[in-house]
């Protein structure tokens, strides 16, 4: 095989985008009519990429497993999205959010890539509020702003604690429109369960009606991956029940790399967990880091409630360990903090396995503003109190609300009790500059691909980079291979590559219902996430990393022994649903292990105990693993590693530091 | 697996497909811990009907926090169950009492078909979307985003409106099956907004067209929907949008 090319046009970093644009190669109108490009996921890339695509006059398959594009897990998303439109005047520009990002990603991450994506951000912006979203303002009617970790400037668009739902509502609401004009054709619950391939170009999609079980054949000239992350190995994770990898790992065993699999993001604001029956964790949203400090009792196995412990009894850790970012540190290195404390006995609650969250501090301040504003002089406590929570409620009221409708307590009396908890994967298939993966014809985008965040996401930037991929980036790059295809005519469905893909989809389905074992599809889930969070978590050794892989090689074994399906093939049947996904998290969670044991350095999310400085920082091994790690499939339970080594021109490369 | 000691009744109501008659089935739950989620409930039920060889209850979920608006379970002859602004994942037992019995249905309309036991078609509400719910805005169109100010107290509403996560709810509780909140609430957002002021009159005429092919049923004020809403969606939206669909009718007039 050789080296990868990832396809970076010639010139300077900051006009490359730009002349790409200008020159790439265009498809006419009358050619694009004829042109077909599937795309699977209606999360903020999917649904942007097939309405801008379909807007553009390509012909459009979306598919999504959900029963309405509208809840792909983008919904999800709680504080905000990045751009570097500098409304605030504090000092944000391109360069600074390409920065901050690279930095962030702990230098791990393509630096082509990441400045078009800080080009782009701004766009977004504009193109949401044209469409209607409603995205917070001043009283002056301009938007609004706030903090995320990792920057110094507040560059944050949010809408309350639903960005997430208000951005993907514009895209579904524009998706719909181009399906109520005929021009894409809308397949929800259905599943993706194959690519096909012809000549070695991507053709065409295997997909499962999930109400009917019925298997279909679908052409494209092109197939899009928007299929979101993989944060499910872990079972526990805030992605939503149906997040999965299996569109991504099927692209994998047909011959697209996969990049850096050990990249995942720790977020280090959740609620804790509080039992076995637990099915997901909750997020809490990075922004209440804007007005929550973080603390521990200074002392071991303090048993006070929290509100009892003294000022000067409290460990706030994160303003001790970094002053320059206080509470603002990025997710990996808030992550390690947290479990550094609980580790060493300070942690609290029940579990003993939580750092608190505390507002005290910030809804104190914001009473003693609006006593000020009120001409309120020498107000009792309980009046700042009262004023300074309904300045917090409007702020982050659903969060609040949602805190005590799952832990039973309230957050405006007591702390919050926080843990972190697996929440975003940065790794993902591997892809070019134009985000086509290593088989011609498939692309992947947002959280699917690899390409943006290097080994560590900065907050708020997920949901940049999935419109900036779906709305701005593809729509360009994909005419510069659709323009060679205009030749070729649609596939018929009866072609071999459709009829072998197809009977081996079946073959792998009749198989998992026929195991009929003894235990459930959610026991092996569990025992893998388990492994994984134990082995390739928030921290990782080559003993442990070792272990895992021996132990998930013996849970692949007894899952295809002794996993029990219910029902039949041909219905409705989520157990087999959640089989197949199953079945590619064992495999993939092998691939991840294999890849953190190989990456011989602790660098963002990823953190190796052999590696780190003596104040417990993660320490990078440039020298030796500058590069994106890309694993191919042989097919036989073994990868094969390819490298494509990452150039830093415009940036220095330095540690990343944050005190 | 569970750690509590709640026992329960369940009478759940199971269906094999769209065509086959349905009914209420019985299932005891017992060590139910008062942390665990309605769903996670299920999720210990559904374990044990799958080990005892037994086919498990299949109802939509995905999200778990209350935002993708999957979940729909009518508990206890309420959409989302007893507590009041929380979608079914977000109710948990601690809403429940020891010994309790809980009937669990799907949502019933005539235009959301049951397809398997707790899950429903809720295409409907796509269509009503594509039918209108946009503001025609090709990719690359855009101005800058502070060119356009919109007051806040105007965002606020519109966002308001937004916060519909098309569950679905209120069709299930309105004793006439009317989807009039959920698109009175996507009418409102956009009418709200100057962005959405060209289309204004087109859209609310096109949503509530389809809205009727679909089957919904007619409102009669009763507010059953805006109780029930896990997200507060409030029938001033429905007022809104009569307002604008009877204006429409000049105003086209006035066009033609």
């Amino acid at each position: 095989m050789s080296a990868l090319n990832s396809n970076i046009p010639e010139g300077e970093l900051t006009s490359r985008w730009t002349k790409f644009k200008s020159s790439v190669a265009l498809v006419n109108p009358s050619n694009k009519r004829n042109l077909e490009v599937i795309v699977v996921g209606s999360g903020l890339a999917g649904a942007s990429a097939a309405a801008t695509l379909a807007e553009m006059g390509y012909k459009v398959k979306c598919f999504c497993f959900q029963d309405s594009p509208r809840r792909a897990h983008s919904i999800a998303a709680q504080g905000g999205i990045n751009a570097a439109k500098n409304y605030q005047n504090d000092g944000d520009s391109t360069y600074r959010l390409f920065y901050d990002t690279i930095k962030g990603g702990d230098y791990r991450a393509r630096e082509a890539n990441v400045y078009r994506l800080a080009e782009v951000s701004t766009n977004i912006i504009d193109q949401c509020v044209a469409q209607g979203v409603p995205l917070a303002r001043e009283y002056g009617g301009l938007l609004d702003n706030r903090s995320f970790g990792g920057t110094q400037v507040q560059r944050t668009f949010y809408a309350a604690g639903q960005t997430g739902q208000q951005l993907l509502l514009g895209a579904y609401s524009a998706l719909e429109r181009q399906v109520g004009m005929g021009k894409v054709e809308m397949f929800t619950r259905h599943e993706m369960l194959d690519v096909v391939k012809v000549d070695g170009k991507a053709r065409g999609i295997i997909a499962r009606d999930l109400i009917s079980g019925k298997l279909e054949r679908h052409f494209g000239h092109a197939v899009l991956l928007c299929t979101g992350g993989y944060g499910n190995v872990f079972y526990l994770s805030t992605n939503a029940m149906g997040s999965n990898v299996t569109a991504a790992w099927k692209a994998n065993k047909q011959g697209a790399f996969f990049g850096n699999p050990c990249y995942t993001q720790i977020h280090p604001t959740c609620i804790p967990v509080s039992g076995d029956h637990q099915s997901k964790l909750t997020l809490m949203s990075e922004s209440l880091r804007n007005d929550g400090r973080i603390w521990v009792p200074k002392m071991k196995d303090d048993q006070r409630k929290p509100t009892a412990i003294p000022e000067e009894e409290r460990d706030y850790y994160l303003e001790r360990r970094y002053p320059a970012f206080g509470n603002l540190v990025p997710r990996d290195v808030a992550s390690r903090a947290a479990k550094e404390r609980c580790d060493a006995g300070y942690g609290v609650g029940a579990s003993k396995m939580a750092v608190y969250l505390d507002f005290t501090y910030n809804t104190e301040r914001y009473g003693k503003i609006e006593a000020n504003k009120a001409n309120m002089h020498n107000p009792d406590h309980e009046t700042i109190m009262r004023l300074g929570r309904e300045v917090v409620k409007e702020k982050y009221g659903n969060l609040f609300d949602m805190y005590k409708q799952i832990t039973g307590e309230d957050p405006y009396e007591t702390p919050m009790r926080i843990y972190p908890a697996v929440h975003y994967t940065m790794g993902g298939l591997w892809v070019d500059y134009n985000l086509m993966t290593t088989v011609p014809g498939l692309y992947a985008l947002g959280e699917a691909n690899f390409s943006d965040h290097g080994a560590n996401r900065l907050g708020a930037s997920a949901l940049m980079q999935g419109l900036a991929d779906g709305y701005f980036v593809v729509p360009y790059t994909l005419g510069a291979y659709l323009s060679k295809e205009i030749a070729n005519k649609a596939l018929p469905l009866d072609h071999p590559a459709f009829v072998e893909a197809e009977n081996n989809v079946k073959q792998t389905l009749e198989k998992l219902i026929n195991i009929k074992g003894t235990k459930t599809v959610d026991y092996f889930h569990k025992k893998l996430g388990l492994i994984m969070w134990d082995k390739c978590g928030m921290s990782r050794s080559t003993e442990g990393l070792k272990g895992a892989i021996a132990d998930i090689q013996q849970l692949k074994k007894d899952f295809w022994s002794d996993v029990r399906v219910p029902g039949s093939i041909d219905e409705l049947n989520p157990e087999l649903e959640k089989a197949g996904r199953v079945a590619d998290f064992i495999e993939l969670g092998e691939l991840m292990c294999i890849d953190a044991l190989d990456r011989n350095e602790s660098c963002g999310g990823h953190f190796r105990e052999e590696y780190q400085t003596e104040e417990g920082e993660a320490l990078r091994d440039d020298e030796n693993f500058a590069y994106v790690a890309a694993w191919e499939n042989k097919g036989d339970g073994t990868f094969a590693l390819h490298k494509e080594d990452l150039k830093f021109e415009n940036i220095k490369i330095a540690q990343r530091s944050y005190k | 697996m569970s750690t509590g000691n709640m026992n329960l009744t369940l009478k759940v109501w199971r269906q094999k497909n769209q065509k086959a008659k349905g009914e209420l089935v019985d299932y005891k739950v017992a060590q139910i811990s008062p942390d665990m989620s309605f769903l996670e409930m299920f999720d210990v039920l559904n374990e044990d009907l799958i080990t005892k060889g037994d086919e498990p209850i299949v109802f939509d979920h995905d999200c778990r926090e209350g935002i993708c608006g999957s979940c729909s379970m009518f508990i206890n002859g309420r959409p989302h169950g007893p507590k009041e602004g929380v979608t079914t994942c977000q109710l948990h037992m601690r809403s429940f009492k020891d010994g309790d019995t809980i009937v669990v249905e799907p949502w019933r309309a005539k235009a959301f078909p049951v397809i398997k036991d707790l899950t429903v078609d809720r295409s409907a509400f796509d269509r009503v979307i594509s039918a209108g719910g946009f503001i025609s805005v090709n990719t690359g169109n855009a101005q800058d985003a502070n060119n356009l100010p919109i007051p806040k107290s105007q965002a606020d509403a519109a966002f308001e409106a937004a916060a519909c996560i098309g569950c679905g709810a209120c069709v299930a509780t309105c004793k006439n099956a009317s989807a009039m909140l959920f698109v009175s609430a996507k009418v409102s957002q956009l009418a709200l907004l100057p962005q959405g002021q060209p289309e204004r009159y087109k859209r609310v005429q096109n949503m509530v067209a389809q809205m009727d092919a679909e089957g919904f049923g007619n409102c009669t004020n009763t507010g059953a929907c805006e109780a029930e809403c896990p997200k507060g969606i409030s029938l001033e939206n429905i007022a809104r949008m009569n307002r604008d669909y009877y204006s429409a009718k000049f105003v086209s007039e006035e066009e033609a």
